[in-house]
């Protein structure tokens, strides 16, 4: 079987298997969210956090709830890592230094995973799994209760309460995330997958590094987390032995972000809204994998730093899926990619990362391109511009605007100002057009919260770690905040029935606006400096 | 340029015509005259200050950057950088000049109508004369024929002819009388003939025809909650190339060519949306003045934007949806009368019959029966029988013939007849029966005659997605057969003033957007609840407080005509909008191999225009970008041309015009002028 064939039989049965969770999975999920019953676990963590479920919360209650609980979350993970020394597992590993401390905090509370240390010899055990697992679960069920947050934004009427934080939190995670998470780390492990609390294992007379793999694994893609435990992330053999351990780690990276467009469908009460996010996420997934697959089979380029063991359709899938959700886990080494390809991947992060996106910031991010897309699409068919029954007015176009524009500016001044620092050409690996890209990858992995490393810089200075950390942070909470923002001016108005006046949003027409609008955000913001990187490379 | 004074005088009937005649196409737009620019240059220059400036954000960055560039330029003086400078500069002076030929427009109107102002004394019945600016409201005032009203009010006593031609346009003169609905009159006007005395209504200043003034001067104008909207995604698309250009220095440091800032501000007044900001304020003062232009005031830009999101156009059914009159539709003959002799019997009853009704009955036989419309000697000496209470019947004596035509209570009917009057009644006409010698002889249909396009009219709507409901005092019998003849989606029988007031509430329920129309005091509660409430003129002073808009030509089917402006606001600025960031595109592929083929020259390969030079590139760039706003001057104020038609063609068509245009246009226009620019020495 030639590696095409297998490869797109990979594609073939990763379609097949997101075809068949779609509808239960999405619709479990709209169940999740929606239910009034709370289980007695949950009843009894609510007790615990003085929490009064069945009350709901304004927008800013609810946006003050997201980045308290972040926020704590970033000072234990911090305290946690500098106290590493005098805790278990910890094999002489030492205190994690402060710089890398606070970035590797704010990457595992924001969702991005961007690894500036070597996990072999940085962290413990304990680190691992009191720390950055709980963050992987955490942190992918905040990006799914902002999500849905903004869903009431459009299903409620008349109403300032968008739900409650503390609740949508606990269910994410109770009832999705972990059960999950525990059935397929089971799976995982039986294919081979490494679980163990030991330092290393001896192979052929080497000490290879070992840790608590599994029950990390699988949450790191299912919640489009991407932070390996071993540096080599899943190109390493425990963390992704063989072909159908790669598969089902995609299909994980996968599930939630193209389950939750049945989840908007459903609750929003109109599937054919779900289909259309989907198609949208779905046409540009499968371009930016023909471009990254191309590229990388008619590659001229050596094979320095190429993934055989997979082979590159398998190499172009993962990368595509990695990228194209915030996840950031890689089975290949991005950085050994073509121009073209490596480029593809970077694109895929300056979408926005809403194609399909990571865990609830692929739906809401999509959502707040919808909105301004039909704000465009409404004034050309002369009414003022509506969204699912919603009229779409100063505040909300303020709060999408202020959404849409985080990115690019931290994206593009951090990576302005790393360009012209003197030490910057010292940590670069390649000099030219390609050590741009390695720079703009930086900064795009951070600022859209992917966290997959383009390799080739070496990002330990001082600079690097406060600069893509705060990168991170605001890549992650002003968006956030903008949404839950939008969500709450949303939920404040009425429905407007839809008449023959009204732009559908189901059909091929509003796709291809919203694809366009996509495309065409990211390519006027970011052309002028792909041009003198991958543009540069790509042309040559 | 039009002026009210200049207004070809029209009289009721034309401007009925005209309106009719407007109901079949697309909104037609003020005429642009190239000689506009030219005179509106001094206003153009004046708001080259900076503060004025402000207000608009994407022009605001153009004349920062134009000033930026410029002290650049003496710096280094060069062809390049001066030619540069230059024309960053006619980019703000050309959206000026967008802003002030809308706004000269509608000066001269504001010149014209401030003449009917000027001296007009205001005699009080207390004896005293004080100038017309001083009077406040509850002042009585007499006004005698010849004299010029001096103020807003209600006639409290008296009835006069008045000539309103200085607001309306109309020569013909009306009659204002107190007490019921027609008893409003306007300061500015004129008493033609006897006196009344008058109530003023207005304080000082705020008079109609200082908020004519205003309105059309866009004096006060403030953004509408959509332009806000819109200015704020511009603003945002505004700091995303900002920082996309601010970002590009150090990218390009690092790849080892530094750009000069004359480049990079060129690149950057290229990006920013600089066509929809120029004509932005442009197009909102042109969708006011084409309301003027149709004789419309709207007190706000809101209201004008409201009227493209109407959901239900509630229409009172007579004089808008029907002729104001019943007509003579169809003659019945009964109890096997010959049809000619009723027709001869029909006509003779209403020979000399002057009422609308009568005069419609000598119509039909003349039409439909091939009879003489005008009496023969002999019968002008019938002897006439008119109308009473009493009889319920009116007719002639000729001959000794008694022909007579009336209410069929008047008269004894055979079974046959009464079933004939009764499904008649039952369809919405009013019937008529005539007889001869007391001989009933058959029945006259009377219908309402829905006015012609009517019907298609209301298809168009329907398909734009905006409902009709008829509202009518007429039995819902009646009301359901107009609403179907005319294909109105609804109606609302046997209302009253309640009733009309608790529908709007109830579609305002639903969420939806409800404009009406209305003149009479009882009906201003209905025109302020409303979201587009159209009061006409020759209403009461109630109702045109209370709507948002006053027809100067009081004719209410021109809330379709609104609907239809307020739609092509919105349009306007979307396509525009669409059609400025898609040139970007073109741009990209001028400027940026211009700027970086010197580090990559494999770069160059995106110069597909084969642009002469490096200079020659960016300088055509800069030109296309200034020009095109003086070519879309004419667009913005004429409006995009709208076309009833679904939400789903609008958009494709749209898209297509002007997305898909909006690519392909800068590529032509670029490399045009890049043919001419590289012949400038020093550039090519």
């Amino acid at each position: 079987m030639s590696s095409t064939v297998a490869g797109l039989l990979q594609v073939g049965l990763l379609v097949a298997a997101l075809a068949a969770a779609y509808r239960p999975f999405g619709d479990y999920l709209a169940r999740v969210y929606t239910r009034t019953t709370h289980s007695r676990v949950e009843r009894v963590i609510y007790r615990l956090a003085r929490v009064n479920p069945d009350s709901e919360q304004r927008w800013g209650t609810y946006a003050l709830g997201v980045l308290g609980f972040s926020f704590v979350g970033i000072a234990l993970l911090y305290v946690l890592q500098r106290v590493q020394s005098v805790l278990p597992f910890a094999y002489d590993r030492g205190n994690v230094p402060p710089g890398m401390a606070f970035n590797t905090a704010v990457s595992f509370v924001t969702n991005t995973n961007w690894q500036s240390y070597v996990p072999e010899t940085v962290m413990g055990h304990t680190v691992q799994l009191i720390g950055l697992t709980v963050q992987n679960f955490v942190s992918a069920a905040v990006g799914m209760a902002v999500a849905i947050a903004v869903v009431r934004g459009f299903t409620r009427q008349a109403t300032d309460r968008l739900g409650n934080f503390w609740v949508d939190l606990v269910r994410g995670t109770i009832r999705v995330l972990l059960p999950v998470a525990f059935v397929f780390a089971v799976v995982l492990v039986a294919l081979g997958v490494a679980m163990s609390f030991r330092s290393g294992v001896d192979v052929d007379g080497q000490t290879v590094a070992i840790a608590p793999v599994a029950s990390q694994e699988v949450i790191k893609e299912l919640g489009t987390n991407g932070g390996g435990v071993l540096n080599a992330n899943s190109a390493h053999p425990f963390e992704n032995p063989n072909g159908w351990t790669n598969l089902i780690e995609i299909f994980l990276i996968l599930l939630i972000p193209v389950s939750m467009t049945r989840t908007f469908g459903t609750l929003v009460g109109d599937r054919r809204q779900g289909y259309v996010l989907l198609s949208v996420m779905g046409a540009l997934w499968t371009a930016m994998l023909a471009v990254i697959w191309v590229a990388e089979a008619n590659g001229l380029r050596p094979l320095e730093g190429k993934e055989l063991r997979f082979g590159i359709p398998s190499s172009a899938l993962f990368a595509n899926a990695t990228t194209g959700t915030s996840t950031g886990a890689v089975n290949a080494m991005h950085d050994s990619f073509t121009g073209l390809g490596g480029g593809a991947a970077l694109l895929n992060m300056l979408f926005g990362e809403m194609t399909p996106g990571g865990v609830g910031t692929g739906l809401y991010s999509i959502l707040v391109m919808a909105v301004i897309a039909m704000f465009l699409a409404g004034l050309m068919v002369g009414r003022t511009p509506e969204y699912l029954g919603k009229k779409l007015g100063r505040r909300e176009v303020t709060a999408a605007a202020v959404s849409i524009l985080a990115m690019p500016t931290v994206l593009l001044l951090g990576a302005g100002i790393a360009a012209v620092l003197p030490g910057t050409q010292g940590a670069l690996n390649n000099p030219g057009a390609h050590g741009l890209s390695e720079i703009l990858y930086a900064y795009a992995s951070a600022s859209n919260n992917n966290g997959s490393a383009f390799a080739g810089i070496t990002v330990t200075s001082d600079w690097f770690q406060a600069s893509l950390g705060v990168c991170m942070a605001l890549g992650r909470f002003v968006p956030i905040v903008a949404v839950l923002c939008l969500a709450g001016a949303l939920a404040a108005q009425k429905k407007v029935p839809a008449t023959a006046g009204t732009l559908p949003t189901t059909g091929p027409l509003f796709a291809s606006l919203l694809a366009g609008s996509v495309v065409l955000v990211a390519a006027l913001t970011f052309v002028p400096a792909l041009a003198l990187g991958p543009i540069a490379e790509a042309l040559l | 340029m039009t002026t009210t004074d200049q207004r070809p005088r029209r009289t009721p009937e034309q401007t009925r015509e005209r309106h009719a005649q407007n109901l079949g196409h697309q909104v037609a737009g003020g005429v642009f005259n190239p000689r506009q620019l030219l005179t509106s240059l001094p206003d153009a220059l004046r708001k080259l200050n900076p503060r004025h400036q402000l207000r608009n954000p994407v022009m605001f960055v153009v004349w920062v950057g134009s000033l930026l560039v410029t002290v650049f330029a003496i710096g280094e003086p060069s062809v390049f950088t001066i030619s540069v400078a230059v024309w960053l500069w006619f980019t703000v002076l050309f959206a000026n000049l967008a802003e002030a030929v809308a706004e000269g427009r509608g000066k001269a109107q504001a010149d014209s109508l401030r003449r009917t102002k000027k001296d007009a004394m205001a005699r009080l019945t207390d004896g005293r004369t004080i100038p017309g600016t001083e009077l406040t409201v509850g002042d009585l005032v007499v006004v005698e024929a010849g004299e010029v009203i001096p103020g807003d009010g209600d006639v409290v006593e008296g009835i006069a002819t008045v000539d309103e031609s200085a607001i309306t346009g109309e020569s013909a003169p009306v009659i204002r009388e107190s007490g019921g609905d027609r008893s409003a009159v306007t300061g500015g006007t004129t008493v033609l003939s006897d006196r009344i005395v008058v109530r003023i209504t207005s304080r000082p200043g705020e008079s109609f025809v200082d908020r004519m003034i205003a309105l059309v001067e866009g004096a006060q104008r403030q953004k509408t909650p959509n332009e806000i909207a819109l200015t704020i995604l511009l603003s945002t698309l505004t700091i995303i190339f900002l920082l996309a250009v601010v970002a590009l220095q150090p990218f390009a440091v690092y790849s080892g060519g530094q750009q000069s800032v004359i480049v990079l501000t060129a690149l950057l007044v290229c990006l920013i949306p600089t066509t929809i900001g120029a004509l932005l304020s442009a197009i909102g003062i042109a969708g006011m003045d084409r309301l003027v232009q149709r004789n419309v005031l709207a007190t706000s830009g809101k209201a004008v934007e409201a009227a493209g999101d109407v959901d239900t156009l509630l229409l009172d059914k007579t004089g808008t949806i029907t002729w104001g009159n019943r007509r003579a539709t169809e003659l019945i003959p009964t109890g096997g009368t010959d049809l000619d002799r009723l027709v001869d019997a029909a006509r003779l009853s209403s020979l000399a019959d002057e009422t609308p009704e009568g005069r419609s009955v000598v119509e039909l036989c003349a039409t439909a029966h091939g009879r003489s419309p005008e009496p023969s000697a002999h019968e002008r000496t019938g002897e006439f029988v008119p109308f009473t209470a009493q009889t319920r019947m009116s007719g002639i004596d000729l001959d000794g013939r008694r022909v007579r035509k009336g209410a069929a209570s008047a008269f004894a009917l055979s079974e046959q007849t009464r079933r004939v009057v009764d499904e008649i009644s039952a369809q919405g006409g009013t019937p008529l029966v005539v007889a001869e010698d007391d001989v009933v002889l058959g029945v006259i249909r009377l219908s309402d005659v829905v006015k012609p396009g009517m019907r298609e009219r209301f298809a168009e709507l329907r398909a734009m997605g905006i409902r009709t409901v008829m509202v009518t005092g007429d039995n819902p019998l009646t009301a359901k057969a107009i609403a179907a003849q005319a294909g109105v989606d609804d109606y609302l029988a046997e209302a009253k003033p309640e009733d009309k007031m608790a529908l709007i509430r109830r579609e305002q329920e639903g969420g939806k957007l409800v404009a009406m129309t209305g003149d009479g005091t009882n009906d201003a509660p209905a025109l302020a609840q409303s979201d587009v409430g159209v009061a006409m003129n020759t209403g009461t002073s109630a109702a045109k407080e209370a709507g948002n808009m006053v027809d100067l030509d009081s004719d209410p089917t021109k809330l379709i005509e609104i609907v239809e402006i307020g739609k092509q606001l919105l349009i306007t600025r979307g396509a525009l909008t669409t059609f400025s960031v898609a040139n970007d595109l073109a741009k990209y592929f001028a400027i940026l191999p211009a700027m970086f083929a010197a580090i990559y020259p494999q770069l160059d390969r995106l110069n597909i225009m084969r642009l002469g030079s490096p200079q020659s590139a960016i300088l055509s760039a800069v030109i296309f970008n200034a020009l095109i706003i003086i070519a879309l001057i004419p667009l913005a104020l004429r409006g995009v041309r709208y076309r009833p038609a679904s939400a789903s063609a609008l958009l494709r068509r749209n898209l297509l015009i002007y997305g898909l245009g909006g690519i392909v246009t800068p590529f032509a226009g670029i490399w045009l002028i890049d043919l001419l620019v590289r012949l400038i020495p020093g550039i090519g």
